[in-house]
């Protein structure tokens, strides 16, 4: 049960985009069409669930223990970064397939603010190992529904016929207010 | 280089926020009331100005391959002492902002001037542009906090001008997108781009 509300509550609730802005940059960056949103999504998935995995045995069995807690912030930024050159490497090795489609995205990912601060969050909350990755892994299903969603939409704003200054990123932001509207209706359940 | 031009360069013309979308999280994330964005803006500006000028004084020693790990450690350096030193003597503001302030490491716009800039220029420019991109980004999160503040509670800085509540969604999750949209629309016109 304590997993299904960890699920409802971070995909539809708390949507880390619409409703935290983490991520914003390739939610308004990527967004232009659903095949690199999809692409996007996935590596989000990839490497949050990891990056949670590896900075929650950081937190609890270093910094905790040696009293170094203030190290937080550098210590998760430099495991994030060295983790997605890892998994760059190691996915280049393993799956090219895999590779080919997550490639691009993977080195994006550094600066994605959502990685760091789901890695953040789930400390604060007291969650333990296995709720940790429940609470990554559904974060990341929230951050791949809004960016796709979005980029469905923005698909078809590209027809729109839009006003001379709201073209291009004002009118995408301002439809991302009505779908964050939008995803308000879903405050409350739990 | 004209250092004034490169100091004002960051308000309008090239603004992180209004012009090269840079920073968003922070900009959307805490901008409830204008004493928040402004307290955001310059806990951003202090990152910045220090960032670039360490990394213009060691630009020469670093060796181009860990170049980027080296800008993160320290942006992260100074993150944390603003962290530390806000949770000293800032409780409250530190309590509204929150998460973003650890968050600042991953602000694209100071690892954006660290690269872009300082590590190509000498200390005097590396410290205008990190003083002037960084008021320009607190200018736009006051700017946009004030104005959702105004529509949303109707005050100002915390002064209450109007009887009762404003409209609430300006100070909701969708408000923010809304109002940062409509004055990037308003900088559009003003400046004629896409007009």
């Amino acid at each position: 049960m304590e997993y299904i509300i960890i699920i409802i509550s971070a995909i539809f609730v708390n949507n880390i985009v619409l409703n935290k802005f983490l991520g914003i940059c390739p939610f308004i960056g990527v967004s232009g069409k659903i095949e690199t949103a999809t692409g996007m999504s996935g590596a989000v998935l990839f490497v949050m669930t990891i990056a949670t995995l590896v900075t929650y045995l950081i937190q609890n069995y270093i910094l905790i223990p040696f009293g170094i807690g203030f190290m937080q912030t550098i210590t998760f930024i430099l495991v994030i970064a060295t983790l997605v050159q890892l998994v760059e490497i190691i996915l280049k090795k393993v799956s090219p397939s895999l590779y080919q489609a997550l490639g691009i995205f993977l080195p994006l990912i550094t600066t994605n603010c959502a990685v760091l601060g789901v890695a953040i969050m789930a400390g604060q909350q007291d969650l333990n190992l296995m709720e940790s990755i429940v609470f990554a892994i559904a974060n990341s299903i929230g951050f791949g529904l809004a960016l796709i969603l979005f980029s469905g939409l923005r698909e078809h704003l590209e027809l729109a016929e839009v006003p001379g200054p709201m073209k291009g990123v004002p009118i995408a932001f301002i439809v991302a207010g009505l779908l964050a509207m939008a995803f308000m209706g879903f405050a409350g359940i739990v | 280089m004209n250092q004034l031009k490169n100091f004002t360069k960051g308000f309008i013309k090239e603004n992180p926020v209004f012009a090269l979308f840079l920073g968003l999280c922070p900009t959307l994330g805490v901008t409830t009331t204008a004493i928040n964005g402004m307290g955001m803006g310059l806990a951003t500006t202090f990152v910045l100005l220090m960032a670039n000028i360490v990394v213009s004084l060691i630009k020469n020693f670093i060796p181009d391959k860990v170049r980027i790990p080296s800008f993160i450690v320290i942006i992260a350096s100074f993150v944390t002492i603003v962290e530390l030193t806000m949770q000293a003597y800032l409780p409250d503001l530190f309590e509204a902002l929150g998460l973003f302030i650890p968050l600042i490491v991953v602000n694209c716009v100071v690892l954006g001037r660290a690269e872009a800039f300082a590590s190509k220029n000498n200390l005097l420019s590396s410290a205008v542009d990190g003083l002037g991109m960084g008021l320009g980004f607190t200018f736009a999160l006051t700017l946009l906090g004030a104005v959702r503040e105004i529509l949303g509670s109707g005050s100002i800085f915390g002064l209450k001008f109007i009887e009762g509540d404003g409209m609430l969604i300006f100070i909701l999750s969708p408000g923010a997108f809304i109002a940062l949209g409509y004055l990037i629309v308003i900088i559009n016109k003003l400046s004629k781009k896409g007009a």
